[in-house]
């Protein structure tokens, strides 16, 4: 998993959004996956969220990186993480009241996101800015995608609109945006995506661990 | 008094059972899927977070209550929390090491992958945006921790079994897991007029 710097920003923006699939491919940072996705709205604004943290940690990392030493590294992460966290959290509070209210928590715990951590110490110490935020740029757009996917299904089926927007007339399968319908869900895209990989990219990857 | 403890007793059923944090609030799923192959590392993971969740629970209430309040630098809770979280969980991993080996050997590989999971600082954010008591928050934070627990345990006893069974292709692993949590969450859902808070 150790990237060089040579390799081209498709490279890399494609590496986040499909070969290291935050949720479908290494099954990290789930709490939101599930918990914002019952409606289309909610699920991208928490991808957004993301992308925003994930590229600007990125970003931060990736210009302190020859000032932090190796030892306290861990702790200088975290503290940058939080730090965007916070800015996110209170810009949200401000800008978007409705949304906050049902996710305000899911969007204080970006800050316990493993990818994000996972990036700042794999990546973007090691790399230059202009690759560490295309990095950060690939892995948010990934997330960003996961959730878009999860709630658009969860949301049709489970009240028949998107984005608020009624669609479909029928009498809706009101499980899928219970809690319960979320895990299933998610479930089964994750089979989806396994599936595909066997079937026609055959690299014979099952989930994560 | 009775009183008193009614609500605590409340609170502490709220947070286990009906607002369950693995199957109504969707915390702490890293760790759920990681830690439940095993009933012996289940077991073990609950206990040391049952007991870390109450400690931090506690010691950010008092830090809230009587720093970050009278300062008035309540927005920086979340730098603050995590500060509070790792470090007491740092602290407890060299005072363990030292003073019971035993049960260092035993729970300290399960205290280092706490140190920033979701569910622990999640406990001290709702806390104190509830604006709970000392002893309510304590309560909060006991009940999370035995409903953790307890679905790490139905989940473990579950995973166990399901290794023998012969799974569809492409939901081996992780998505048949979340099936099975998925049919949990809706027996849950049966808890959810137990208490009318």
């Amino acid at each position: 998993m150790a990237q060089q710097s040579t390799v081209s920003y498709w490279e890399l923006i494609k590496n986040g959004i499909i070969a290291e699939n935050t949720i479908f491919k290494l099954a990290l940072s789930l709490c939101p996956s599930i918990a914002v996705t019952n409606n289309l709205r909610n699920g991208v604004l928490m991808g957004v969220a993301v992308l925003f943290v994930q590229t600007m940690v990125n970003a931060t990392i990736s210009v302190m990186r020859k000032v932090i030493h190796p030892r306290i590294r861990l702790p200088i992460f975290m503290l940058v993480i939080s730090g965007w966290v916070t800015i996110v959290d209170m810009s949200m509070a401000a800008f978007a009241p409705d949304a906050y209210k049902q996710m305000g928590l899911y969007i204080q715990l970006i800050v316990a996101f493993a990818s994000i951590l996972a990036r700042a110490e794999m990546f973007a110490s090691k790399n230059k800015i202009a690759p560490s935020m295309v990095d950060g740029i690939g892995m948010g757009l990934g997330f960003l995608f996961a959730l878009t996917v999860i709630s658009f299904f969860r949301e049709l089926l489970g009240k028949g609109s998107l984005w608020g927007i009624p669609i479909v007339n029928t009498k809706p399968l009101l499980i899928m945006i219970l809690p319960a319908g979320g895990f299933f869900a998610v479930g089964i895209l994750m089979a989806l995506f396994n599936w595909i990989d066997t079937r026609f990219l055959k690299k014979g990857t099952s989930g994560a661990h | 008094m009775s009183g008193e403890f009614t609500k605590l007793f409340e609170l502490f059923i709220a947070a286990s059972l009906i607002n369950n944090f693995v199957f109504t609030r969707f915390l702490g799923l890293c760790i759920f899927f990681g830690v439940s192959k095993k009933m012996e590392t289940a077991i073990g993971m609950s206990i040391t977070f049952t007991a870390v969740m109450m400690i931090s629970a506690s010691l950010s209430w008092l830090i809230f209550t009587y720093v970050m309040v009278p300062l008035d630098i309540t927005f920086l809770k979340i730098i603050v929390f995590i500060g509070v979280v790792a470090g007491f969980v740092q602290a407890s991993d060299t005072i363990m090491r030292k003073t019971a080996p035993g049960l260092y050997y035993k729970l300290g590989i399960y205290l280092a992958l706490i140190s920033t999971n979701c569910i622990i600082l999640a406990v001290p954010l709702i806390n104190a945006g509830e604006h709970y008591s000392f002893i309510q928050s304590i309560a909060f934070g006991f009940g999370s921790g035995i409903g953790f627990a307890l679905a790490l345990v139905i989940m473990a006893s579950i995973r166990e079994k399901l290794e023998l069974a012969d799974v569809p292709g492409p939901f081996k692993g992780l998505p048949i897991a979340f099936i099975i949590t998925g049919l949990i969450a809706l027996a849950f859902t049966g808890f959810s007029g137990l208490i009318t808070l």
